[in-house]
This record gives C-alpha cells, sequence and structure tokens, in this order.
C-alpha cells in the first residue's frame, strides 16, 4: 500500500507541473512571456534538464559504487577511511564552486555542467556504498565464506543485497541534490529548467520565474518519492 | 596574466568580496540559529505542530535555493535583505529538526527523575532538556552553517555581493580565473568552518 | 504516614479502572512494598503520592495533608524518587546530581558539599573518587547507589522507589538490597517500594501490599502473607517454598537457644561454625548443610550467645509451612 500512495503522490506532484505549465502558456502576463514559455520550449527545457540528472547520475552511480565496493575489499580496504574523510570534505564544498571549478577547467557547455554534477552527486554514493558495507556484519559474511560461497558470490548474493538500501538511500540523495543543483547547468551552458529562472530574472516576469522556480522542485519531490520507495523494496 | 599576477593585482576586490560574504553568512546565522533553536524547542510540546513545521521546512529545503532567491525578488526586491531572508529559510530545516530530535530523544527516565524529584519545567528545560540535546544542536547548526555558505555564494545572483559575484561575473565574461578564484576561495571557507565547528563540536561533547 | 482515600484512576479511552478504590495507610518510618504481576496498578498507585500521576477521585494525604492542597514542586521536593532506569542526569557528575534538590532548595554551597560528601559515604562510594565521576562511568550498582543517594539529598522524609534495583544482576541487587536495609535502619524514611518480585517484597518490606487489577488483595506482613496468604492469587504469587521463604525472614537471634557466657567459652573452645545474630535462619541451615554439622553458634560481637540445632529448624519450617 506504500507503493500506492508514492504512486499518487508522484502522480499530484506531476499533476501540479502540468497544471502550472498549461497555466503559464494559455495565460501569459504579457506577449514577452507568451514568446518564452510555449510548451515546445517547456518540453526541450525539461528533457535537458532529464538529460542533464540522468547522465550525471547514472554516470555517479556506475562509478561510486564499484569504487565503494573496491573500497572494502582486502586489498584496498586501508584506503576507506581516508577516501571518507575525502569524499566528507568534498561534501563541505558547495555546488556553485564544483560547477565553478568545471567550468574554469573545461569551459562552457553541457559536458562540464554533467561533469560537474556528476562528481558532485558521487559523493553521497560512495560514502553510502562504503558504509552500507561495511555496515555489514562479518558475522554473516564470515557464516557465507564458511559455507564454501566463493568471494564473488558473497559480495552478489550477501553483502550488496544488505547494503542495498543504504546505497539506495545516497542515490536518492544524489538525485535530488542534483536535480536542484542542475539549475546551476543553465549559467554554464547546460541548458535545463534553469533558463527559466535565468530568463525571468532578465526580464523580469515573475510567472517564468515561478515555474522556472516549480519545476524543479516538483521534480525533486518526485525523484524523492520514487527512490524512497525503491529504497523500502530493496530494504532486507 | 599567471594566476599569481592575477591574485596579485586583484586581491583587495577578493578580501572585501571574501569579508562581505562571511559578514552575510554570519549575520544570517546568528538570525537562523536564533529561530531554529527556539522554533525547535517550542514544537517538543505539541506532536501535530512538529509535523507541520518539519515537514514544511524539509519542503523548504527541497526548493533549489537559486530558485527560492529568484522568488524572493518580486517579494524584497535584489540586494542583502532577501539574500538573507533566504540563507535563514534555507538553513531552518538542518537547525530545528536537530534540536527536536535532540529534545525528543531524550531517554524518558531522565526526564521523569527530573520531574519527580521536583525541578519544574523550566528548570527541566535550561538544566536537562537543553544542555542534552547540545550534541545535537550543535552538528544541526555545523550542518546549517556549512550550507550557508554555499548557498551564500548562489544569493551573489540577487545582488547579494559576496563570492559568489565573483564567480557569476567570471563566468559571464568567461574569465576563467575569476572563477576558479572564487571557487577555491569559497570551497575553503566552506571546508575550514566545517573543520572548526567539528573541532568545537567535539571540544564541547567532552 | 501516608493515607489513600477512595483513591481512583481511570485512564482515558480505557475500560477498567487502572487502580480501584484504594484505601490504605502505610505508617511514617516503614517499607511498604507494592507487589503484583505488570498492569495491577502498583507503579500507578506510586506516581500518585507524587502527582506524577493524579488520581480520578479519591484523596491522598501525608501526615493528615491532602496533597492536593500543596504545591507540585514542594511536593515532589520533600519526597525522594528512585526509579529503575534511575535516570542520573548523564551530564552531570556524580556530585551534581546528588546536588540537583538541595540547590533547588536554595542550600549553602558548603552544606550541600558536606552533604554530598556524607551521602556518597552512606552509600558507601568513596567521595574522593566518585564525586566528580560522570554516570557513564559508573557500573550498574554503583548508579544506583548514586540514585539513592540523591533521593536521599534532601532528606526527606518519603522515599518512593519503583523497581530501583530491577535491572541489576542478582549478585548486586541482593547485595544492594542489604546495604539499603542497613541504610534505612539508620535513616527510618516511609518507603514505598514499587516491585514485581515477590522474594525482594518479602526481604525488604514492613508490609507488603499485593496488587491485582487495581486492588490490594492482601495488605499485611511478609510473615503473614507466607503463612497466610488470602486468597489462591496469592499463593499463586508467592509460590512454593513458603518454609524456605519463611526461614529467611527469621533472624538467627530471635531463634537461638540461649547460652549462658561460661557455656560460650566452651562453645567458643570447639572452634564450631559461628554466624551473627542477623544471619537469617536459612543462612544458618544453609551453613549446615554446607559443613554436614547438625548444630551452628551464634555471636554477638566477639561473645558466644546462642546455638540453633537442625531439628529446630525444621520444625519451625514445617509448622508454618503446614499453616498455609
Amino acid at each position: 500500500m506504500a507503493s500506492l500512495s508514492s504512486l499518487l503522490k508522484v502522480l499530484l506532484y506531476g499533476l501540479i507541473g502540468l497544471f502550472l505549465s498549461i497555466w503559464v502558456v494559455q495565460n501569459p502576463q504579457d506577449g514577452l512571456v507568451a514568446r518564452l514559455v510555449t510548451y515546445d520550449k517547456l518540453a526541450v527545457l525539461l528533457l535537458q534538464h532529464f538529460y542533464l540528472v540522468g547522465v550525471s547520475a547514472l554516470l555517479a552511480v556506475l562509478t561510486a559504487v564499484p569504487l565503494g565496493i573496491a573500497l572494502t575489499r582486502p586489498g584496498l580496504k586501508s584506503w576507506a577511511p581516508r577516501v571518507l574523510a575525502l569524499v566528507n570534505i568534498g561534501q563541505t564544498v558547495p555546488s556553485l564552486a564544483v560547477v565553478a571549478l568545471s567550468v574554469g577547467f573545461l569551459g562552457v557547455g553541457s559536458l562540464t555542467a554533467i561533469v560537474a554534477l556528476w562528481i558532485y552527486s558521487l559523493l553521497p554514493i560512495l560514502s553510502n556504498t562504503l558504509i552500507g558495507l561495511q555496515e555489514v556484519d562479518s558475522s554473516i559474511t564470515e557464516a557465507a565464506h564458511g559455507m564454501g560461497m566463493k568471494g564473488r558470490h558473497v559480495l552478489f548474493r550477501v553483502e550488496l543485497p544488505m547494503a542495498a538500501a543504504m546505497i539506495m538511500a545516497g542515490i536518492r540523495t544524489a538525485v535530488t541534490i542534483t536535480i536542484g543543483s542542475a539549475i546551476l547547468a543553465a549559467f554554464v551552458g547546460g541548458g535545463g529548467v534553469g533558463n527559466l529562472i535565468i530568463a525571468g530574472n532578465n526580464i523580469s516576469r515573475w510567472q517564468v520565474l515561478v515555474l522556472g522556480a516549480a519545476l524543479p522542485v516538483l521534480m525533486a519531490l518526485m525523484a524523492d518519492v520514487i527512490f524512497e520507495s525503491l529504497e523500502k523494496k530493496v530494504r532486507v | 596574466m599567471s594566476f599569481l599576477e592575477f591574485l596579485m593585482s586583484r586581491w583587495p576586490t577578493i578580501l572585501s568580496l571574501t569579508l562581505e560574504h562571511l559578514l552575510i553568512v554570519f549575520i544570517a546565522m546568528v538570525i537562523s540559529i536564533a529561530l531554529g533553536v527556539s522554533v525547535g524547542i517550542l514544537i517538543t510540546k505539541n506532536k501535530v505542530a512538529a509535523q507541520i513545521v518539519l515537514n514544511f521546512t524539509n519542503i523548504l529545503m527541497t526548493i533549489p535555493s537559486l530558485a527560492l532567491f529568484s522568488l524572493l525578488i518580486p517579494v524584497l526586491g535584489i540586494g542583502k535583505i532577501p539574500a538573507i531572508v533566504g540563507l535563514v529559510a534555507y538553513t531552518q530545516l538542518p537547525i530545528v529538526r536537530n534540536v527536536y530530535t535532540g529534545m525528543m530523544t531524550i531517554n524518558p527516565s531522565i526526564l521523569e527523575a527530573a520531574r519527580g524529584m521536583g525541578l519544574t519545567e523550566k528548570k527541566i528545560l535550561r538544566t536537562i532538556k537543553i544542555p542534552l540535546a547540545f550534541p545535537a544542536m550543535m552538528s544541526g547548526i555545523r550542518t546549517a552553517t556549512v550550507m550557508g555558505i554555499g548557498i551564500g555564494a548562489i544569493a551573489g545572483y540577487i545582488g547579494a555581493g559576496g563570492l559568489g559575484v565573483y564567480i557569476f561575473q567570471g563566468i559571464s565574461r568567461s574569465n576563467d580565473q575569476m572563477v576558479i578564484v572564487g571557487a577555491v576561495i569559497i570551497s575553503l571557507i566552506s571546508i575550514l568552518t566545517d573543520r572548526f565547528l567539528g573541532g568545537l563540536q567535539r571540544k564541547l561533547n567532552r | 504516614m501516608i493515607r489513600f482515600e477512595n483513591v481512583v484512576k481511570r485512564y482515558p479511552g480505557e475500560g477498567a479502572d487502572a487502580v480501584h478504590n484504594l484505601n490504605f495507610e502505610i505508617a511514617s518510618g516503614t517499607i511498604c512494598m507494592l507487589v503484583g504481576p505488570s498492569g495491577c496498578g502498583k507503579t500507578t498507585t506510586m506516581k500518585m503520592i507524587n502527582k506524577l500521576i493524579r488520581p480520578t477521585s479519591g484523596a491522598i494525604l501525608i501526615d493528615g495533608r491532602n496533597i492536593d492542597t500543596v504545591d507540585t514542586i514542594e511536593l515532589r521536593l520533600s519526597i525522594g524518587y528512585i526509579i529503575q532506569d534511575i535516570g542520573l542526569f548523564p551530564h552531570m557528575s556524580v556530585g551534581e546530581n546528588i546536588a540537583t534538590v538541595p540547590g533547588e532548595l536554595g542550600w549553602k554551597k558548603e552544606r550541600i558539599n558536606a552533604r554530598i560528601e556524607e551521602l556518597l559515604e552512606l552509600v558507601d562510594l568513596n567521595p574522593k573518587v566518585y564525586r566528580n565521576k560522570k554516570p557513564n562511568e559508573l557500573s550498574g550498582g554503583q548508579k544506583q547507589r548514586v540514585g539513592v543517594a540523591r533521593a536521599l539529598a534532601a532528606d526527606p522524609p518519603i522515599m518512593l522507589m519503583d523497581e530501583p534495583f530491577g535491572a541489576l544482576d542478582p549478585i548486586t541487587r541482593a547485595k544492594m538490597q542489604d546495604e539499603f536495609l542497613h541504610i534505612q535502619e539508620k535513616i527510618r524514611k516511609t518507603i514505598v517500594f514499587v516491585t514485581h518480585d515477590i522474594e525482594e517484597a518479602i526481604k525488604m518490606g514492613d508490609n507488603i501490599a499485593v496488587l491485582k487489577a487495581g486492588q490490594i488483595v492482601q495488605l499485611s506482613s511478609p510473615m503473614e502473607i507466607l503463612s497466610n496468604p488470602a486468597d489462591p492469587f496469592v499463593s499463586e504469587l508467592i509460590g512454593g517454598r513458603n518454609s524456605l521463604k519463611m526461614l529467611n525472614l527469621m533472624l538467627c537471634g530471635q531463634i537461638m537457644k540461649s547460652l549462658s557466657p561460661s557455656e560460650g567459652e566452651k562453645a567458643r573452645a570447639t572452634g564450631h561454625g559461628l554466624l551473627g545474630l542477623k544471619a537469617t535462619a536459612q543462612d544458618a541451615l544453609s551453613e549446615m548443610l554446607r559443613t554436614g554439622q547438625r548444630f551452628i553458634y551464634v555471636e554477638d560481637g566477639d561473645r558466644i550467645v546462642g546455638v540453633l540445632e537442625f531439628e529446630d529448624l525444621l520444625e519451625r519450617a514445617s509448622r508454618h509451612g503446614l499453616s498455609q
């Protein structure tokens, strides 16, 4: 039943976003807004936003989870505390600074935005993967080894399933943060809903501003609900 | 222009922006801590109020900071005031939540003993609850302050001044050195503040 | 004296009274044990005395004064309170914990300091060592000693104790019970002591109130409860081995055959086993079983004043046992 209420929440947020968009397009303040906010343009911006978040989050999962696994294997285990400390420091670096630094080194463009978002979302996933795997009761893995399971099987059938909820929680944090941070992509030529905010500010039209602010909030809330239910699903 | 020359020639601007940044964040955090701690304590009296306040601050925090600041422009105009308002709103959640959880997770037997011994509710709040919730409060304040420093940079976009200005200007002028200097300084301030508050926290908890 | 008059407590939304029409008295300077299974109303009864729980109807009087007319804070400051989880304030030192109530009462610093030392010695903790320790540096037993000291701090005439030794291991527990009885001999407080452990009730109580479903089914001395349980519920609560339990209530000094000083001298010369006046008949029996001897001498200080014989003990145990 939890999934039903999550589904309803996602639908609710989606509908709010949809109605807000329709309302602005149908009842623009003036001609400037009418030209700026059309269904086509909104669709493009939303797709860009999804693309930025999706690609960077996917890259983050694909890098952070294997890295987290590697850092809990016997060979690299001793590095884990140092990496974790570094990750914690990294997480205190503001998102704008991360975006700015990648601009400094890569110039503007969507690649820059993706790299920045990737680095930023990597951190919560990595730290949760590390902690999740470290928290698996050693007596359980010992039992698994003792029963004659191969190392690979212990990892995939015991450790990862037990750490899955924690890893998923990291992904959830990463995705919701990334949706918000992706607004900054607009400043570095990455596009996305942030464009609406910049445009809204430039031409001082509150409708555009509100839409630009509301859409990422709704997206973040939707993502939060979806990943929350995924997190519950994989919890043992 | 080399990086070093750039720093040499611009350091007065950089310094004043840094100080401006610290000042805005400091003012915002003083207000935010006073407000957050009071609200966190007040809502321990009422479960429904607590749910409402925590959900509200939670939603506030999901609003991307840039969007929140932009939404304040039509209401408060641009400048330092909306920046501080935005920062206060944005940093409430960690403080309120930590104060609240810190107070609610105190072992009930401690409170029962205090009540049974004849301490007044006011006295219990002052000598038992607040000291016991203090570590949680401190960690909330630490999270909030570090967040505030980062979001303070974004406030540069709405004319609040501070290091964000340097970054945004650098981006629009394609001046990589400005962007990198702004980003590095702001990162250093965040990291150092986090370290400092972490150390303070450990010291106070002992 | 604490007096309950027609006291009823009904929690909102519950069908039955948690405490139903209680009428009883606790004499000053005695320990009254409230015993019964969980949910019988014993804790509710106790917590109504310091107004942590308000009765639905009826009155509770302390020395003739209805507690309703007494300011809650003033009332609580005059009642020592000890609970199972102790509730020591973890951020305060042992000394600061003990100083809480005297501080509330506005005692002078020197007086508080002297009192802390005095109390720590009373509960057998070296003030020099323990005064500045934090609760998390103490063992369970030590914590409870501090709890006792804290409750005694302002020398309240009444103490409420809610399963104070319930979380301790059996050995520490027995030790704390003995020590507390010893302290009570000196301080003579009026004590309301809640426990679910009938053995503890028998050992500690001057009187025992057995509660069941919010009512007192029997209120009498431990000996009377053991020898004359009021109904099957009480019999079941005290369980079997009554005769052995009763031996535990008899002190060697009370049941020995006296010996003259010269007989005592002779007995001393035999080098035979000895027990103190305060040892229980059960101690005597187990000593006999351990050594295989059929009698044991009782000494008062360094003088042997009496003798106990195995047959005597058996006879006493079976006499009470039969009267069930």
